[in-house]
């Protein structure tokens, strides 16, 4: 499969009162077409401003992008003037995030948001695009399409709102979607139907689709390879079953380990990780994860460990100086009950 | 039989919306509760879960009488809290606390810990002002904070130590129950196991009743001894977690437990989900008969239609089970 999305070593810096801090921090991966691949971490890890930074969405100041290359059809991004990111950005590759309440333009109708987008990027006029607008609506789901066409964004219910910003990223088919915590501002029967719904249309069209959420279980379905971030970096990089099979970082373990599963009862205390996610501006010496994990060594405060490929196995890689080890034993053995 | 600690029978809650009509009535009512019904014992977790608007919070508001109750009763060791005074109030308000979703929005930024934790004590009287600094360092080194920072204020932590100061303050008072609503939703992952473990000790320290409020269904499988499912108001299955989790009755928790996505790729592969067509109706216009109707898709194994046009009733089933469905109701006769 052809790469579509090609990021190496990306970093965002941001000035802030607390001080100067990197929100990404050397961050590379590729996208092959129509595959997802899922980006996890808790707040502040960077993996929603390193979607920004792809799309050139970040506030400068305070933001800068120090470094890094993003390649897309054969051009960087990163260097690309605005007016020709316009182009690309909701027609080639596009974005759907956590609310769709505050995404969408409250005084528009949907129809006219949807035809908008159409008449700038395909230069259609308003009837084609209000025809081709009722059809996105259909191919989510929305019944009555053209009805919804006059709807304004307050007459949609939450689930309804999240498929319309979904047929409107989906209008132009582009090559890459990027999906910010699509999902976590609904309910779980509306989740279900979402996520069913990006994976059925994935599939028709062959899109390629980056995931961004904090919780494992969207990533245990939706993804084929995940990228777990942690302070600006990319701590781990395997596909899905694997990683959640034989993870080698102990961040990655850990927070596998300490989250209460549906599958089964229990009284037993869960394997809490211990401290909070470091601060960027005051990070600890060497390894972020440093302070928080149980293998922590003199080696470690000393330099950050590069995230680099596993022995024997070209999928996956690991920036922990002991994940040859940790990915070849089982978690189970090591963290208790899973 | 020995009285329980919390007594909740038929108790419903009805908001009017939509303004006043010609002699002063209201045009409509939104019924967020309706005819809601259990108990919990000391030292016990129960779960209420659903979804949003399901009602499950103004349940627990009206409980703690956040909001008067429209109908039905709230017993706390046998006496009746519903209709009370807020000066009658005040003494059993000290025996039933409630710990927010929120901790960023739920302790004034402009107050010390250690005078967050006292307020609960001066405004119920309860120890001597130098007693109350001693109070609040016991109640933070309780809930695994330094006390020695008594007296930073809350910006000064983060989001999982707030979420200890407000357990803490919640704790000041010695309460039997603690109403805990969403406690652990807006923490980071790694956070949400910490406070997890620390609700849990606190339980066994303190033999603590928790009523519990998360729409994470893993969390209260955790957590709690017995669930209550909601939907639009009602009570629709009730049962103890092992039996509720694993062998689900009611469509609708069948349909809940089956969205949930699990952190385990090779189990999510092998799943049948079962994806609810529609959303949730809206509380000030329910369905007729069951709620759940329009989205069920066992509706039509019942005959006749009944599920659109009678109410099935909340009805004990084999097993120490509750829930309300017209084809458990036969599948339960025919056993």
């Amino acid at each position: 499969m052809g790469i579509v999305l090609d990021v190496r070593d990306l970093a965002v810096r941001f000035d802030t009162h607390g001080g100067s801090l990197r929100a990404v921090d050397g961050v590379s991966f590729r996208l092959k077409a129509g595959e997802t691949l899922g980006l996890v971490g808790e707040s502040g890890s960077g993996k929603s401003v390193t979607n920004l930074a792809l799309l050139g969405l970040i506030p400068s100041p305070p933001g800068a992008i120090e470094s890094g290359t993003v390649m897309f059809d054969g051009r960087d991004l990163l260097k690309l003037p605005t007016s020709e990111l316009r182009k690309l950005r909701g027609n080639r590759i596009s974005m759907i995030f956590q609310d769709p309440m505050t995404s969408l333009n409250p005084l528009l109708t949907v129809g006219r948001q949807l035809g908008e987008v159409l008449e700038v990027h395909q230069g259609m006029s308003r009837r084609e695009a209000s025809k081709r607008a009722a059809k996105g609506l259909g191919d989510v789901g929305i019944p009555a399409p053209e009805e919804r066409l006059e709807a304004y964004p307050h007459e949609l219910s939450g689930g309804m709102r999240q498929r319309v910003m979904i047929a409107m990223a989906l209008l132009c088919d582009p090559e890459v979607l990027i999906a910010d915590e699509p999902t976590t501002a609904l309910d779980v029967t509306i989740q279900a139907q979402i996520l069913e719904l990006l994976a059925d249309l994935q599939q028709r069209r062959g899109t390629a689709i980056i995931m961004i959420t904090h919780d494992l279980g969207v990533v245990a379905g939706m993804a084929d390879r995940v990228n777990v971030m942690y302070a600006g970096r990319v701590v781990e990089s395997a596909p899905v079953r694997p990683l959640f099979r034989s993870p080698a970082h102990p961040y990655t373990r850990a927070l596998l380990a300490s989250i209460p599963r549906l599958a089964a009862s229990t009284d037993e205390d869960l394997a809490a990780i211990p401290g909070s996610p470091p601060d960027l501006a005051d990070l600890p010496p060497g390894c972020a994860f440093g302070p928080r994990c149980t293998r922590v060594r003199d080696e470690c405060r000393a330099a950050a460990p590069p995230l680099v490929e596993l022995d024997g196995d070209a999928a996956r890689r690991a920036a922990c100086i002991d994940s040859d080890v940790l990915h070849t034993e089982s978690p189970s053995s090591a963290e208790g009950p899973r | 039989m020995t009285t329980p600690l919390l007594q909740v029978q038929g108790l419903s809650k009805h908001f009017p919306v939509g303004g006043r009509g010609l002699l002063g009535k209201p045009r409509a009512w939104l019924e967020a509760v309706s005819e809601v019904s259990f108990n919990l014992e000391r030292g016990q977790s129960l779960g209420l879960v659903g979804e949003s608007g399901c009602g499950k919070s103004t349940t627990a508001r009206t409980i703690i009488g956040l909001h008067p109750s429209t109908a039905g009763s709230v017993k706390l060791d046998g006496a009746e809290l519903t209709g009370l005074s807020r000066k009658a109030w005040l003494p059993h308000r000290r025996r039933m606390q409630m710990i927010f979703q929120d901790p960023y929005g739920s302790l004034d930024p402009r107050q010390t810990v250690a005078s967050i934790l006292a307020e609960p004590l001066a405004i119920h009287g309860l120890a001597k002002p130098r007693e109350r600094k001693l109070r609040a360092l016991a109640l933070l080194d309780a809930v695994g904070l330094n006390p020695r920072h008594v007296n930073r204020y809350p910006h000064e932590f983060s989001g999982g130590q707030r979420q200890r100061i407000g357990i803490a303050r919640a704790l000041a008072l010695e309460p039997d129950i603690l109403i805990c609503d969403e406690p652990v939703s807006a923490l980071d992952v790694s956070i949400q196991a910490q406070i997890i473990n620390l609700l849990k000790d606190l339980q066994d320290r303190f033999e603590l009743a928790y009523l519990f409020i998360a729409h994470d269904l893993a969390v209260v499988r955790h957590l709690c001894d017995e669930v209550c499912v909601m939907y639009l108001g009602r009570i629709v299955e009730r049962a103890s977690r092992t039996d509720l989790f694993e062998a689900p009755q009611h469509p609708y928790t069948r349909a809940l437990l089956s969205a949930v996505p699990l952190a385990d790729p090779e189990l999510e592969a092998q799943r049948r989900r079962i994806v609810l067509e529609g959303d949730v109706p809206s509380p000030t216009n329910p369905p007729t008969g069951c709620a759940f109707h329009p989205r069920c898709a066992d509706r039509e194994r019942v005959p006749g239609g009944k599920c659109s046009s009678e109410r099935p009733k909340l009805e004990p089933r084999e097993g120490e089970r509750v829930n309300a469905c017209h084809l458990e109701r036969a599948a339960n006769e025919a056993s």
